[in-house]
């Protein structure tokens, strides 16, 4: 088990990467903390050509935290976003996610915008991106930087809108919007594995304190991350709304009614958590 | 083929190295260091757990060209001078915290990394802290509370 051969390039800065990238095309495949992609190679599931290592450009390596949300670069490590007390501040869902990454030590390598683009479909950052409706900014060599929106950025298990030549340079997640709340449950067979179901919750309230906006963003139960409005939906009906609004399949870990019965439960809990942590900072701003 | 630099448990060490080589395996093949083990390759055991630039990271899913220029530490750095075990160490030997020892240098190198950021977790912090590697002979009690100890040892001889 030992990765196919590649040809290296380890460029020092953005415009060498991109330059590399755009004359491999669809052979070359970016590294950055390789935590989805040297397995994947270790167990020759993936092949590719060339390798562009973006582990040297140190400018890409950036958390950038303001009123609006946090920015992250392409090399910001897992582990430095789920300790950014700034992070956290402007949108607690990162941290509350980040924790449910593989391991501490997974974090360590691990990148966020590397998590966006693998695109595991029961991975959590694609659903904390989905559910706050952010953007990834992709950059190439030949032509100006696009900014996609989440909705429009995964595609498929494992695909995204990413084309060939390009590379995901950051993500950008929304603050909270006042008076909201928000957190992440998920069941997994072994603590750090992938969820067999998970659910991202946001609630909003309105400014008498009652409920206002709900949602959530499913993990494992489809082949993307799926949000859900749950708007208006009451409290007692939040787990028969998500099981009617998915089609998860099975397999050999979890059957498709087991998956579905999962992400009801974990909704329930989640929009609940949410709630009460919406409740809070709605008190808070009232004092 | 590359050729790398990097500082392993003080020593400035070159390798030249196909770009596709781990560097679990440039640390066992390359430079003789074996004591880092090798057991799945796809980062779910943590045994090839060593310290980069302070860090824990799975060698396993780092590659030795990316590491290039970088500190390492692995389990036979982590003694002190003249070979006096550290206290990670002593506490895994006094706890009875292996058996056969294949996971322990990455137990080892995991709690040092931990017990240097947190030099007083909480159970709950020891068990999250150590969940990415794992022992098939100990049932782990043994090796939370060798991590428990080892933070006593650290704090009574600081």
């Amino acid at each position: 088990m030992k990765p196919p051969p590649f040809d290296y390039h380890a460029p020092r800065d953005l415009g060498e990467a991109l330059a590399v990238l755009a004359e491999t095309g669809e052979h070359g495949k970016v590294l950055a903390g390789g935590q989805s992609l040297i397995p994947l190679l270790n167990m020759r599931l993936a092949a590719p050509g060339h390798l562009v290592d973006i582990n040297r450009i140190d400018p890409l390596d950036t958390l950038t935290a303001t009123a609006e949300g946090v920015t992250v670069g392409a090399l910001a490590r897992h582990s430095r976003v789920e300790r950014s007390s700034e992070a956290a501040a402007a949108q607690p869902l990162l941290r509350q996610a980040l924790r449910l990454v593989a391991h501490p030590v997974i974090r360590n390598r691990g990148t966020v915008v590397g998590s966006l683009v693998h695109a595991d479909p029961a991975a959590e950052m694609p659903a904390v991106l989905a559910l706050l409706g952010g953007s990834v900014r992709l950059a190439r060599a030949d032509g100006p930087a696009r900014e996609v929106a989440a909705a429009d950025f995964f595609t498929g298990p494992l695909e995204s809108a990413l084309r060939p030549g390009e590379l995901a340079v950051s993500a950008f997640f929304p603050a909270l919007p006042p008076r909201s709340g928000t957190a992440f449950r998920e069941f997994a067979r072994r603590h750090g594995d992938y969820a067999l179901a998970g659910i991202a919750a946001l609630v909003t309230l309105d400014e008498a304190g009652a409920v206002g906006a709900v949602k959530v963003a499913c993990i494992g139960v489809g082949a993307t991350p799926i949000v859900l409005d749950l708007t208006g939906v009451e409290p007692d009906a939040v787990a028969h709304a998500v099981r009617g609004r998915i089609e998860p399949e099975a397999d050999i870990h979890a059957s498709a009614d087991y998956r579905r019965h999962l992400a009801g439960v974990l909704a329930a809990r989640a929009v609940d958590e949410a709630n009460g942590e919406a409740r809070r900072a709605f008190d808070h701003a009232g004092r | 083929m590359h050729s790398i630099t990097l500082v392993v448990n003080g020593v400035v060490r070159e390798a030249t190295v196909p770009a596709r080589t781990l560097l679990s395996d440039c640390l066992r093949h390359h430079l003789g260091l074996t004591g880092t083990h090798v057991g799945c390759e796809h980062g779910v055991c943590g045994c090839c757990t060593v310290l980069m630039d302070g860090e824990p990271v799975r060698s396993c899913l780092t590659l030795a060209v990316t590491a290039d220029g970088h500190e390492i530490t692995t389990v036979e750095g982590l003694a002190g001078p003249g070979g006096a075990l550290s206290p990670v160490q002593r506490a895994f030997a006094e706890c009875h915290g292996l058996q056969c020892g294949f996971c322990t240098p990455g137990f080892l190198c995991t709690a040092t990394a931990l017990l240097a950021e947190n030099p007083d977790p909480s159970d709950d912090e020891i068990v999250e802290g150590i969940s990415g590697n794992l022992c098939r002979c100990t049932g782990y009690q043994n090796i939370v509370k060798s991590v428990r100890r080892a933070a006593e040892l650290i704090r009574e001889e600081a």
